[in-house]
């Protein structure tokens, strides 16, 4: 190990002139960098991480002789905020300019003035701060090549949130191409704490070296978790923790800052009202979600930079981010689903390391109060959540390859060694990798129509290149993995043609057509009116005095997680566990004991009984409202088949309720829950469910199938929905093997529908269904019959009801 | 009130100008004591116009999902003449891009019957090399067969052009579905192709054409839905 004095004088003076001794985790960044080695350094937030990262390219940049010729960009820097890369340089301008550095560092992000950006293509800055989406338009420059042929260092910063998802598999095929580029480039991760490192390692490194070394930072104080018991009682269902909201900001106000978080964006909504409708000290308590327009988001993030603020009610968008050094409590209203971004969310109160963050959890119902106790528990012991190893998508490899070909012209076969040098690709076959080359030329078809248009062809030395210079516009119109769905602008206006009226933030297209023009709904804490809808603008005016119309929605978007879930169940049949929680959910459960059953280790327990003239089945398998969903759809196929006249099913995180014409006591429940049903009942239910028909579009605009937008002509979410659907349908007939559709079923299997822990679930079940025959609703049902009547299925069945519904009052009119 | 009676096949028969006709669930206007069977908007090759000019390589099957839905009505219907409403190919260059095996079916649909090319705005020239009539507009049964309606008053005309599209509500739920759209006077038909997007019938471009109440024929999987002016939604 390095000791203090491996720093040149002047970094040394600098440290000794704030205060600082360099911590052991920088002396070893420093350390693998002079091995001429990349390093992943986990750490917790506050530990100065990002100047561990950086500190090795600030020494040696210091150190560079003089030279002639112009030198290219030495670092890049990329993180997944765009936010953050603009204050990383704000933060890396301080060292520099007070060692007196003679080392430019400039961020470029989507937000980055055209001027700046043709400059820094001319004049490389020595780093170079950035997001994901920018490396992958680097790959696609002509003469990127040259470009990055003096890079020695690239870091990735939150490379904990980033490397399990599509945006993760583009940056390391984007880390590939540098590496070609610039084969002495060291990698350098820096993550917050991981279930596993060596997944996130594998990511990072080039899948044929052992090139990736792994730091750890000295852990924090151990963080403070406590559950709230409001008033002693605890909601026996619902998702908003209303009860408990007179407490929770009682605790804001005995609070220096608070950041709340919540898992959507109604919730936020719904939480921000109430607390001002409590705060009768007139706090600063702002609200920040990604429905807010960008404007509006900074406002806040100002504000609480400022210190102004005494609580931000948020989402997810504040999981990463800027340091905020004075935020003493983080509360997670509602339940916090994963153990993992707990860790992550509990980081951002308190930034300093010697003292323990506060968090408090307040749960709004008694098995999220399971859930939070199984959370805090899970965080004291250190146990995270397990991501699974990353294969990579192919519709992102598609992206990548139009790129390459955009920079200059490849071989196949050095692209495709050189793609296989990607972690999440290092098993990529030839053969679908030829399938991947043969989409991008020509679409893919048995039908080979386009064989005259394709988008890359092969030029005279047989190397593979884009078409034309209109191909290469439209990739970079294209590029990146996110996905975000068609969002409509929130304006103020009404009348019929309303003209220009103030954005006040924007919304999925899905929002709105929950609602009919007149309703009213709650926005950035006020409520307004839906006067109209315009191309993507909704036109809308402040309705103060109405009562909002909440639209049918609860929940989660975030599953429960795998590990979370074990623990409450364990949590559930271990008696002695019970001790720790409040004495009505005891009660609760011990009530279940007597009227039903608590499920034993690795049983799940099901219920039947009658209520009116409907008959239910009830089971509690706690594999997430996603797993449930397909599982509830599946049985229901069965159940019809068998005869039972299955009605309809509700789901949430915990447990799944189907009802019926007739009893379903006598059913062979091993037989219904056999793991036969992920055969061909998944696959016909799948490929008609509306969550393929998005995985598809999502697919589709990653690799380049349909555009987000024509050079010149912006194209409407809207209109991308309504013709993707139709694209899906007419290839899903013509040729149900194309790559597209491949990927769809992936994503919708892995992602949206679950079936991987749906298949882990039916053969945890199978043979430990414990059965209960019931002649009234247990106290565990009760929640999940609560939710009954709250939401309506999506999809053509729901459809032919609404004509069946309009065609009546239309007959009921003419009789009159 | 527009006379309308769901008819046991899925179809929905209303009065048009006097003449009894069957909206399709397909989307086609069937004239059965004239055999005759009418689509509008086919816009064959839709899918390989964009590859053509955007180098955008959308599944090159319209044609043939097109085909296939049009072969169900004839099979069902066996009618002795089809006409074509108007915009039946996307483009100009698109009969020349049709796989061969699409182009013998097309040409094959002119095999013992009779089948009319109206022009629209799309193809105003008409196919070059397939057979067929090629009109700007026929009279059937006393009905005026175009491609684009015509402003005002039309009594007994039947078009495309616009695409009609229904938005509808019942309770808090909506749907949106291509339909049929008509006042008893005039009829417009949705459109044919399987690549072809909806044009809201609340959208002013439709405000002009009817001066009666509208009644608007929603497609459904095996049904054509009677809808009033009361259920319908704005985008």
């Amino acid at each position: 190990m390095l000791a203090a004095d491996a720093l040149p004088p002047r970094f040394r003076d600098w440290f000794a002139a704030r205060g600082w001794s360099p911590r052991e985790h920088q002396l070893a960044m420093l350390e693998k960098a002079r091995e001429g080695r990349g390093a992943l350094l986990i750490a917790p937030t506050g530990g100065g991480k990002t100047l561990a990262g950086f500190l090795p390219s600030l020494i040696e940049l210091s150190e560079r002789p003089p030279r002639n010729t112009p030198a290219g960009v030495h670092t890049l820097y990329i993180s997944p905020l765009k936010a953050l890369a603009v204050d990383v340089e704000r933060n890396l301008l301080t060292p520099i300019r007070e060692m007196g550095l003679k080392i430019v560092a400039e961020s470029r992000t989507g937000d980055t003035g055209e001027a700046r950006k043709a400059r820094q293509r001319v004049r490389p800055p020595d780093i170079l701060l950035t997001t994901p989406e920018q490396l992958a338009l680097f790959c696609a420059w002509e003469g990127a090549r040259e470009y990055f042929s003096d890079l020695r260092c690239v870091i990735i910063d939150e490379a904990h949130a980033i490397w399990p998802s599509k945006r993760g598999d583009l940056l390391a095929l984007g880390l590939a191409r540098l590496q070609q580029f610039a084969p002495s480039m060291r990698r350098v991760g820096l993550s917050a704490t991981v279930d596993d490192p060596d997944l996130v390692r594998r990511w990072l490194g080039d899948s044929g070296r052992d090139s990736i070394d792994l730091v750890l930072g000295s852990g924090g104080a151990q963080p403070v978790v406590e559950v709230l018991v409001s008033g002693g009682r605890v909601p026996w269902a619902g998702h908003t923790a209303e009860h408990a909201m007179a407490e929770v900001y009682e605790i804001i106000k005995s609070s220096k800052t608070a950041l709340i978080f919540v898992n959507t964006r109604f919730q936020a909504e719904f939480a921000f009202q109430r607390l001002w409708e409590l705060n009768e000290d007139d706090l600063p308590i702002a609200l920040h979600h990604g429905s807010l327009s960008a404007e509006q988001r900074r406002k806040v993030e100002a504000a609480m930079t400022r210190g102004a603020l005494r609580a931000v009610v948020c989402t997810s968008t504040l999981d990463m981010g800027i340091d905020w050094g004075d935020v003493d409590l983080v509360i997670q209203l509602a339940a916090p689903k994963g153990a993992s971004r707990m860790v992550q969310r509990i980081g951002r109160a308190n930034h300093r390391l010697d003292e323990p963050s506060r968090a408090l959890f307040v749960p709004a119902s008694r098995f999220e109060m399971l859930e939070c106790r199984a959370a805090a528990d899970a965080i004291l012991e250190n146990h995270l959540d397990g991501d699974p190893p990353r294969v990579g998508a192919l519709d992102v490899l598609a992206q990548h390859v139009m790129g390459c070909a955009c920079s200059e012209p490849f071989k196949l076969t050095e692209l495709y060694d050189e793609v296989r040098s990607a972690g999440p690709y290092a098993e990529l076959s030839w053969e679908d990798f030829e399938t991947v080359v043969d989409f991008v030329s020509t679409g893919g078809y048995a039908l080979r129509t386009y064989d005259k248009f394709r988008r890359i062809v092969q030029n005279a030395d047989g190397l593979w290149t884009a078409r034309n210079a209109q191909a290469r516009q439209q990739h970079r119109m294209n590029v990146g993995a996110i996905v975000s769905p068609g969002m409509i602008n929130i304006r103020i206006g009404g009348g019929k043609r309303p003209m220009g009226g103030r954005k006040i933030g924007e919304a999925e297209e899905g929002y709105f057509e929950q609602l009919t023009p007149g309703d009213t709904f709650v926005f950035a804490g006020q409520v307004w009116r839906y006067n109209s809808l315009v191309g993507a603008d909704a036109f809308v005016s402040p309705a103060p005095n109405d009562d909002p119309k909440m639209p049918s929605w609860g929940g989660s978007k975030f599953p429960l997680s795998t590990y979370l879930a074990s623990r409450v169940r364990q949590m559930m049949h271990d008696e002695r566990e019970w001790a720790a929680l409040p004495a009505d959910v005891q009660e609760w459960l011990s009530w279940q004991k007597v009227r039903s059953a608590i499920p034993g280790d690795g049983e799940m327990l099901l219920e039947t009984f009658q209520r009116g003239k409907r008959f239910h089945l009830v089971c509690y398998p706690f594999d997430g409202r996603l797993a449930h969903t397909t599982l509830a759809m599946l049985l229901t196929r069965r159940l019809d088949r068998l005869g039972v006249g299955p009605l309809g099913f509700v789901c949430n995180d915990y447990a799944l309720n189907i009802w019926s014409l007739r009893p379903m006591d006598g059913l062979d429940l091993d037989e219904l829950f056999a793991q036969d049903m992920l055969g061909d009942d998944l696959e016909a239910w799948l490929d008609e469910s509306f969550m393929m028909k998005r995985a598809f579009k999502h697919c589709a605009l990653i690799a380049g199938l349909i555009e987000r937008r024509h050079p010149g002509a912006e194209k409407s979410g809207r209109q991308v929905t309504f013709s993707t659907d139709l694209i899906y349908d007419v290839l899903r007939k013509h040729q149900p093997d194309h790559l597209m559709l491949r990927c769809a079923r992936h994503d919708a299997a892995t992602g949206m529908l679950d079936i991987a822990r749906l298949g882990d679930m039916l053969t945890r079940v199978q043979g430990h269904i414990r059965h209960v025959r019931l002649d009234r609703v247990s106290p565990f049902a009760v929640p999940i019959m609560l939710e009954i009547g709250r939401e309506r299925a999506p999809g053509d069945a729901a459809g032919e009801m609404i004509l069946a519904e309009a065609e009546e009052d239309l007959i009921a009119e003419a009789m009159s | 009130m527009t006379r309308f009676e769901p008819s046991l096949c899925g179809g929905l028969r209303v009065g048009l100008a006097n003449v009894e006709v069957m909206l399709r669930w397909s989307g086609a206007l069937w004239l059965e004591r004239e055999s005759t069977l009418v689509v509008a908007d086919l816009h064959f090759e839709k899918g390989s116009s964009y590859a053509a000019r955007f180098g955008q390589m959308l599944p090159p099957y319209d044609t043939r999902e097109t085909l296939d839905r049009l072969d169900r009505e004839i099979a069902l219907l066996s009618p002795a003449a089809l006409i074509f409403l108007g915009d039946s190919f996307h483009d100009g260059g698109g009969e020349s891009r049709l796989a061969a095996d699409d182009y013998r079916r097309l040409e094959g649909l002119a095999v013992g019957r009779e089948l009319v090319w109206a022009v629209g705005n799309h193809d105003a020239d008409g196919p070059k090399v397939l057979p067929g009539d090629i009109v700007d507009e026929a009279a059937v049964a006393g009905l005026t067969l175009r491609h684009e309606p015509v402003p005002g008053v039309q009594l007994g005309e039947v078009a495309g052009h616009l695409h009609p599209a229904a938005k509808i509500t019942s309770g808090r739920a909506t749907t949106r579905r291509r339909c049929f759209v008509t006042d008893g006077q005039r009829l417009v038909l949705p459109a044919f192709g399987a690549f072809t997007g909806g044009l809201n019938i609340l959208d002013e471009a439709f405000s002009n054409l009817f001066a009666g109440p509208l009644l608007a024929g929603a497609l459904g999987p095996k049904r054509v839905h009677a809808v009033g002016r009361k259920s319908l939604r704005p985008d």
